[in-house]
């Protein structure tokens, strides 16, 4: 099709206008971090943030390269069923509005550990948390280099390996740029502007597609199924309908959508970012409404590409499902907008892993080093120079890994990240705001196993090996038939820290019992601590 | 968690009887007035989810019935599971509003008030 072929064309526009907003982000990076003296400046944006800036930062955030690449690219291929990722992806926020987000803000300081380990014992659960921590921000980071690596081959029609490997490169430096200079105000500014941007674009994206079908949703479903030549595409199974098996895949992808949200360490970690539980429920409405709106806009775009483009062009052209987002707004505006949209959707990605980062180095500095290595005994000072060298470590492992995920559908490796941090985090997290008698060996054992299931099946899964869309397409080690491991590693996680709590003969503190669940209810220590 | 449990270094609860104030009838009050509030909501969408999940993933002749046009039952079934997030998010906030925050506050000043107090003395 003619807009593939056109597109190389116009590289160096998409390139300049990408240029410009790096430009832009990084100069109001710099201003905003020239205050960034303490850790509570650098993690967590010095409190300093309102309800409805952390909730468009929290859009920012959630709304990755997986939602606006993958789903699009999901509904465009696979229809209806791509449709289940948005749901999930938007029903999981009320777990987090309902039961973590005001809670978790009142008591914790940086990280997820710092609520984990409240009342329980100190260095086993914060290793474990840091441990998952880091497990789920890797997941994710793969995803997000995976998108980049799509975009770039579409754009600058590089399809060799070592092309893209240059620039994934090149974004990875960048991001490690942002995170340094910029900390959490700068990231969260960053993820302000973007999602903006991206909302912005997805809207008239959405008002342009639905202009060309007559503002007629059924007009559009009708052309989207006779370009595509199956009428299947508006109704459930395309993808997820053929064996049992894959049905229950389908379930399980669904259970790992809704529980992995309020799990996500770089989304908890959001939520230190205001200064009371009331700003914080704020930031999840926030959230909830332009989340939500960005999935209807998604919905319009993904059916808009199968109308407009087809689902065949979509899958040939470099980038495969990622790509039709892109190729749908070359297809509407021509390169202006393609430029426009990939500038956004490269901005995504720098941003989103700028947001991954920053919480896997805080984890590492502040939970191992700070509290586990030197036990306390260091300068916050010290903490930050440890979590920027945390920094380019981690980037180099995005980078590295990133190489090797190019080309997979992003949502579903982000779907991975979700069953991850469902696994080893939602159980312990519910357990230990709501279950008075849970205990360390309870929460270790919920972590660690749910952690080690999700991650041993995903290796043992057709994702790695066994299939043609496999990492590793050669080899045959695939002993699981689910894609996501979430239906078995879920329920496991919740079952072991029930049973590591009823075995354990230790009982924990019923003081700070008390002193968490007062916290978190009624925000003592917390809620003044912005106004000092 | 010692020290770092505190949100800022001079926490103004840092001398508080945490179980002292868990036993009150206040703060009861206000445990029950959350659970009993998130947990039946949060198990009621998590139901009415997997409803629409099984649906689309078992019952694939009900969700591909056409209602009108091209819209199917599937479609609608999905576009109610936003129309019913953004309901339970407003119902939520209004509550919590109308019901956990004065009650959350009162805790919290009553408490913070008297440690200011208790400061003032050890002056």
């Amino acid at each position: 099709m003619a807009a593939v072929a056109n597109l190389k064309d116009t590289t160096w526009l998409n390139m300049l206008i990408f240029a410009v907003f790096v430009a832009i982000t990084l100069v109001i990076v710099l201003r905003a971090s020239r205050n960034n003296r303490t850790a509570a400046d650098y993690y967590a944006a010095g409190r300093s943030f309102t309800g409805g800036q952390n909730g468009t930062a929290i859009a920012g955030d959630y709304l990755s390269a997986a939602s606006f690449l993958g789903i699009t690219g999901a509904i465009a291929v696979n229809g209806y069923d791509g449709f289940l990722y948005s749901i999930g992806f938007l029903v999981a926020w009320l777990v987090a509005l309902l039961l973590v987000a005001e809670l978790l803000r009142n008591t914790g300081k940086f990280t997820m550990a710092d609520v984990l380990s409240f009342r329980l014992k100190q260095r086993p659960v914060r290793i474990a948390a840091a441990t998952s921590t880091l497990a789920v921000c890797f997941f994710y980071l793969l995803a997000q280099m995976a998108g980049a690596g799509s975009l770039i081959s579409l754009l600058l029609g590089i399809s060799d390996w070592g092309g893209q490997a240059v620039v994934i490169t090149v974004v990875g430096a960048l991001m490690i740029l942002y995170v340094l200079l910029g900390g959490m105000k700068g990231t969260t500014w960053v993820q302000i502007i973007k999602a903006g941007l991206l909302i912005a674009g997805a809207f008239v994206m959405t008002i342009w597609v639905m202009a060309m079908h007559g503002f007629d949703l059924s007009a559009l479903l009708g052309h989207a199924a006779e370009t595509t030549g199956n009428p299947q595409l508006l109704n459930p199974g395309l993808q997820y309908g053929k064996t049992d098996a894959s049905k229950l895949d389908f379930l399980s992808l669904a259970l790992a959508l809704v529980l992995g949200t309020a799990a996500l360490p770089h989304v908890l970690m959001r939520f230190y970012t205001v200064p009371t539980a009331k700003e914080a429920r704020r930031s999840v409405v926030w959230a909830i409404w332009l989340i939500g709106l960005f999935y209807l806009f998604t919905l319009v775009l993904g059916y808009g590409a199968a109308a407009l483009i087809g689902a065949k062009t979509i899958t040939a052209a470099p980038g495969g499902v990622n790509s039709a987002a892109p190729l749908l707004a070359f297809e509407l505006g021509g390169p202006l907008l393609l430029g426009f949209i990939s500038a956004v959707a490269f901005a995504t990605i720098l941003a989103v892993v700028a947001g991954l980062t920053i919480t896997a180095a805080a984890s590492f500095a502040h939970d191992i080093y700070s509290n586990v290595i030197a036990k306390g005994r260091t300068s916050a000072l010290s903490e930050v120079k440890v979590a920027r060298r945390t920094v380019v470590v981690i980037g180099i492992f995005a980078i590295v890994g990133g190489i090797f995920a190019n080309g997979q559908n992003v949502a579903f490796l982000v779907a991975l990240a979700f069953a991850v941090a469902a696994s080893a985090n939602l159980p312990t997290i519910l357990y230990s705001l709501f279950w008075k008698r849970f205990t360390t060996q309870g929460a270790v054992w919920s972590m660690y196993g749910g952690l080690a299931a999700a991650v041993i099946l995903i290796a043992f899964s057709p994702v790695v090996s066994g299939a043609k869309t496999s990492m590793i397409p050669g080899a045959h080690f695939a002993w699981f038939g689910l894609s996501n491991p979430g239906i078995v590693s879920i329920p496991l996680a919740f079952f072991l820290g029930w049973l590591g709590t009823v075995l354990d003969k230790n009982k924990e503190s019923e003081v700070k019992q008390a002193e968490m669940e007062v916290r978190s209810l009624t925000g003592i220590g917390a809620e003044k601590a912005a106004h000092h | 968690m010692g020290k770092d449990a505190h949100i800022t270094d001079a926490d103004p609860a840092a001398s508080v009887d945490f179980q002292e104030v868990q036993a009150t009838g206040q703060f009861q009050e206000l445990r029950r007035r959350h659970r009993s509030f998130v947990f039946p909501l949060a198990v009621a969408f998590l139901l009415w989810y997997f409803l629409y999940v099984l649906l689309a993933d078992y019952a694939h002749d009900f969700m591909s019935i056409k209602v009108a046009g091209n819209i199917t039952v599937g479609l609608l079934f999905g576009l109610l599971q936003f129309v019913s997030t953004f309901a339970i998010t407003m119902w939520y906030v209004s509550y919590a509003n109308r019901r956990l925050d004065p009650e959350a506050t009162d805790i919290r000043t009553s408490i913070e008030g008297h440690e200011h107090d208790a400061k003032k003395v050890q002056r």
